[in-house]
Parts: C-alpha cells; sequence; structure tokens
C-alpha cells in the first residue's frame, strides 16, 4: 500500500444495516476500498482473499476469536495486530469498547492515518446504537397506541361511553394509581381476556 | 457496604462455581453485588478485564498467563486467586474421522498413544491419496484446548502445523461444523461434546484427563493493579466462588437446573449433568464413559491454582513457538497463579500439588518447571 492510497478495509459485520453505515462513512471520508464481510461461514477464507490493512469487527460476533487465531498463527496473510495494542490512547480503546466494535491493524500502518478510521468505525457505531434505539422507541411507542385503542373500545362497549371518555378514564385511572397509561389498558386488555 | 462488580463469562459449564455463586446468593452474603455478563468471545472479555469494564472474568487460564506476558496482545498482569475448573475438556470427531482411526488401531482405544499413532497412519494414506488435511477446530490460541490436541497429536508423530489445519471455532458453532463436514474434529468444553455426540454428529475420542492428569482450564482472573488496591473484595470474592464450586459438588441436580437456564448455558439440564458427573456418552449408539477426573470443579483440591499449572501452560506455550523461553517469563507465569490468596481468602489447609502425586501426562518425562529446558528437548516434534 502506498502512502496516498486508501487503505482496504474489511467490515466484519452480520448487521448489513451497520455495516452500510459505516461503509458510506468511510466513502464519505474518501476510504474506496471497503469491503463488507456478512457471511461467517467462509470468513476466513475470504479474509485471506482481501489481504486487507484494516479489519473491523463488531464485539458481538463470536468470530472474534477465529480472527485472532488467523493473526496469530498466519503465515499466509501479513500479521495484523489489535487495535488494543497501542496503550498510550487508553480513552480511544474505551470508546470503541463501549461502541462494541473492535479493529486489527497490519503493522507498519502509521497511527495518524489509523486515528480517523476509527473515530469514524465508533461514531458511527454509536449513531447506528442511537438509531437502533429510536426505533426500538417508536416501535414500543406504536405498539402502546395499538393497546391504549384496544382497551379504548372495549370500555366504550362495556360501559357505554364515548371515546373521550374511555380515554379520560384510563387517564384519570394511570394517574391516581401511579402507573402509565399503556399499563392501564393492557390490564384492561388482559382482564377482558380472562373474562371472556 | 457493597461493592459492585462486573464478571463476564462464557457459558460453558465450568463457569459453573461463579455462575452458581451469584444464583444462590453467595456473592451478595459476602456483600458483593455481582452483575455476571454473558460474552461471545474470549477476545471480549480479555479486552473488557484489560480496560477495566469487567472487574474480574472466568478466563481461559493460558489467556490470563499470555495477558500477563504481554504475548500476541496488551500486556496486562492478571492475578488468578482460585480456579474454576480443572479439566472437562474432550476431543470429538466426525463419524467417518473415528472409523478411520478405529481401524487403524494397535492397542486400547482409550490409551491416548494408540489413537495418537493411528492417527498419524490415517494423516499418511491421507497425504498419499492427495486428500485435505484434516481439519481440528479450538476455541483460542492461547487454550488448554490448543495445547491438548497439539500434545496428543505429536506424541503419534502428527506435526499439528504442518500435517494438519489447526482452526478457532466459537463452542457453540463446533456439532453444527463438524455435521457439515467443515472440520474432522474438536477439542472444546462441556458441554459441546455432548451435545455433538447426541446430535449424532460425533464421537468423543478422548477426555482430556487421559492427556493430562490436571490441567488447569479456566480460572477467576482480575487484574493483578485491582487486587492489590481490593484485597478484600478479592478475598470475598474468592470465598463466594469457593462456595458455589463446594455447592456444585453436592447438589449436581440443582446446579443443572441453574445452569440449563437461558440466561446463563441454556442448553438441556440432563446434559450439563452429565458433564459434571464425569459420566458422558461417548457415541451415538449410546456407551457411556465415566472419569473421576473429567471435570474437576470443587473437590480434589481443584479449586487452589497451583503455580505448576501455569509453568506447565507456559512449557505449551515456548513448544508452540507462541513465545521464547525465559526465566523471567516462566517466573511471571508462575505468579499469575495464586496460591497466597486462595489461602487469605479461605483460610484452610486444602490439598496441594505435592500431595496429588507427580505433574505427568500420558507421554514424555514428569514436568519440572526447575528443568524447563530439558522438559522441552524431549519432544521430537516442536517450534521452539
Amino acid at each position: 500500500m502506498g502512502a496516498d492510497t486508501s487503505p482496504k478495509i474489511v467490515i466484519v459485520d452480520e448487521s448489513p444495516i451497520r455495516a452500510a453505515i459505516l461503509q458510506e462513512g468511510l466513502r464519505e471520508a474518501g476510504y474506496t476500498d471497503v469491503v463488507h464481510i456478512s457471511e461467517m461461514q467462509s470468513l476466513l477464507a475470504r479474509i485471506y482473499a482481501l489481504d486487507p490493512d484494516i479489519v473491523v469487527i463488531d464485539l458481538e460476533n463470536p468470530s472474534r476469536d477465529s480472527l485472532e487465531q488467523m493473526f496469530q498463527v498466519s503465515r499466509a496473510v501479513r500479521r495484523p495486530i489489535a487495535m488494543f495494542v497501542d496503550q498510550s490512547d487508553a480513552a480511544s480503546t474505551q470508546a470503541a469498547v463501549d461502541a462494541g466494535v473492535s479493529a486489527y491493524i497490519v503493522d507498519g500502518l502509521k497511527k495518524e492515518r489509523i486515528k480517523p478510521i476509527l473515530d469514524l468505525c465508533v461514531s458511527r457505531f454509536n449513531a447506528f446504537a442511537k438509531l437502533q434505539d429510536e426505533l426500538d422507541r417508536t416501535k414500543n411507542a406504536l405498539e402502546e397506541r395499538k393497546v391504549i385503542d384496544r382497551a379504548k373500545g372495549i370500555l366504550m362497549k362495556l360501559k357505554g361511553l364515548t371515546e373521550e371518555e374511555a380515554y379520560v378514564l384510563m387517564r384519570s385511572t394511570a394517574m391516581r394509581e401511579k402507573k402509565k397509561i399503556g399499563e392501564i389498558a393492557q390490564s384492561i386488555l388482559t382482564a377482558s381476556e380472562l373474562l371472556k | 457496604m457493597t461493592s459492585q462488580l462486573h464478571v463476564g463469562f462464557i457459558p460453558l459449564v465450568d463457569a459453573a462455581a461463579l455462575i452458581v455463586a451469584v444464583d444462590k446468593g453467595f456473592t451478595a452474603a459476602e456483600g458483593l453485588d455481582v452483575t455476571l455478563v454473558r460474552e461471545v468471545s474470549w477476545s471480549n472479555i480479555r479486552d473488557k478485564l484489560n480496560i477495566g469494564l469487567f472487574d474480574a472474568a472466568h478466563l481461559l487460564a493460558p489467556v490470563a498467563i499470555a495477558s500477563s506476558l504481554g504475548i500476541g496482545h496488551v500486556k496486562v498482569p492478571i492475578a488468578a486467586p482460585i480456579n474454576l475448573g480443572i479439566n472437562g475438556n474432550a476431543i470429538t470427531v466426525s463419524p467417518a474421522l473415528h472409523a478411520a482411526i478405529m481401524a487403524e488401531i494397535d492397542g486400547d482405544r482409550f490409551d491416548p498413544m494408540a489413537t495418537a499413532r493411528a492417527l498419524a497412519r490415517v494423516v499418511a494414506s491421507r497425504r498419499k491419496s492427495g486428500a485435505d488435511p484434516l481439519t481440528f477446530a479450538m476455541t483460542f490460541p492461547f487454550s488448554t484446548h490448543n495445547y491438548q490436541l497439539r500434545f496428543w497429536m505429536a506424541a503419534g508423530g502428527v506435526d499439528p502445523d504442518e500435517d494438519v489445519r489447526l482452526v478457532v471455532l466459537p463452542p457453540p458453532f463446533m456439532a453444527e461444523t463438524l455435521a457439515s463436514g467443515q472440520i474432522d474434529a474438536f477439542c472444546v468444553g462441556a458441554p459441546w461434546n455432548a451435545i455433538a455426540v447426541d446430535r449424532g454428529v460425533g464421537h468423543i475420542l478422548h477426555f482430556v484427563a487421559d492427556i493430562l492428569v490436571r490441567a488447569a482450564e479456566k480460572v477467576l482472573a482480575v487484574r493483578q493493579s485491582w487486587a492489590e488496591r481490593h484485597p478484600e473484595t478479592v478475598a470475598a470474592l474468592v470465598r463466594a466462588t469457593q462456595r458455589g464450586a463446594d455447592f456444585v459438588e453436592q447438589n449436581r441436580a440443582e446446579t443443572a437446573r441453574v445452569l440449563a437456564q437461558p440466561e446463563w448455558i441454556g442448553v438441556d439440564a440432563e446434559v450439563i449433568r452429565r458433564s459434571l458427573d464425569g459420566r458422558l456418552k461417548i457415541s451415538p449408539d449410546g456407551t457411556i464413559r465415566e472419569c473421576g477426573r473429567y471435570l474437576l470443579i470443587g473437590r480434589e483440591g481443584a479449586e487452589r491454582p497451583e503455580p505448576v499449572q501455569a509453568a506447565w501452560l507456559y512449557a505449551q506455550m515456548v513448544r508452540w513457538g507462541q513465545t521464547a523461553v525465559s526465566p523471567d517469563a516462566l517466573k511471571t507465569a508462575m505468579g499469575v497463579f495464586r496460591p497466597d490468596l486462595y489461602d487469605a481468602a479461605l483460610g484452610r489447609g486444602r490439598a496441594t500439588q505435592s500431595s496429588l502425586g507427580p505433574f505427568a501426562a500420558f507421554t514424555g518425562p514428569v514436568f519440572d518447571p526447575a528443568d524447563l529446558a530439558g522438559y522441552l528437548r524431549s519432544f521430537a516434534i516442536a517450534r521452539r
């Protein structure tokens, strides 16, 4: 690899969305030689064939130990070393582990060239986690809306209330019992199931 | 005051003492608020212990030594105040390789020298016929599994780096990878050998107790600097773990039930029970083999970390070229195992290595750390 060419980066990640987010970030930053491997069955053979300068892997990936072995004994590939080997930069190591990402770097690659890549990986992994979190929250909110609507329907039918009155009843009960309206709605659904 | 601790573990039967200690409230009784964190790789455990995200961990004994020496990774001195397991691994082979070895065997099938020589003949005839080399899987470069496999096959004349392929696989993938034909054999801890046999995809060829009488398998690992700063917490953790180890031996049915829960190991309690009892189905046809030393957790002094065990593991690292031999490194390796911390916490005289007989494998000289060079010279196949 020459000093000006883009290092060859391999992303090992079973999450296609996260890998895409990372890949896009790297491309935007000018790293054009990026390959994503999602298939763990042929992981080692693919890495041998690609001979990358940097391997990025997510920490939820059980294949990380297989990578370590490959880098320990391999005579076929240049020996990449783990990013955590550099003890001088404890903060960025901590940041990477917190973000759930690890990287292996071929010996000889200059630190100032690696740092921006690792920082980018960390920030993209964190961005993905945030996105995932928001998605989960939206899903939960939608789920709760459905439960509340069904509970409203039951109250309207059983007690002859309008939609507005049913909602007010649930809300006031929730406030009185110091519970969330979703929880009250869920108990109405459960009770009506039991009483069927 | 309650200490909050994060402790990493891999779902394996030899994490039992630790899991039981938390599940049964032994850690809480010591004033420890322990959160056990299940991990998917030894690399994660090592890194999180190294940087302080974990206060302690269920760790491969050789990783504790490699970390302390800075071999293959960052140098972070580790202390092991208590063993979590002695032995417990087994070598499982595919039905095809099993048949090939049995066709070549000259001697008892539980004699590792006989199977290793038979393996050498299988390897030679495969080479002659132009077949691919056999592939053996194990769990980590710095693992007892790696050293046990190498020790065994090299005794029969098979060079583990030249004559076969050695790969690393996560334990839960072993059985299916064997079934798919991508590997021919593996060495892994409980319960994964039993699971391969149950699925009809493998035969257990050896318990590792056939190879070496006592191999330190997993330790409770803490950073040495942390142990120095928190001696009372270490002692409390050792006491709770010891209670866990005692519980495991006295209540195997309950232990198996606890470990079977999805948040711990998440496999059938009956399979776990077999590993605890050392009574394993070794063939899909239902053949049972019993061994009192299959896995030692809370008996025969297994819990007390003996420096000679660390020295043996260090010798294997040297034999296979993972590190160069040095008297200082040997001393550092032995210093990872801390019987002093164990004794300080428990204040009772448990069995020591010397009372358990010589430290010997099925072949080669009795291991003596004082003559490491002589020991290493005795092996024909080595990378040193």
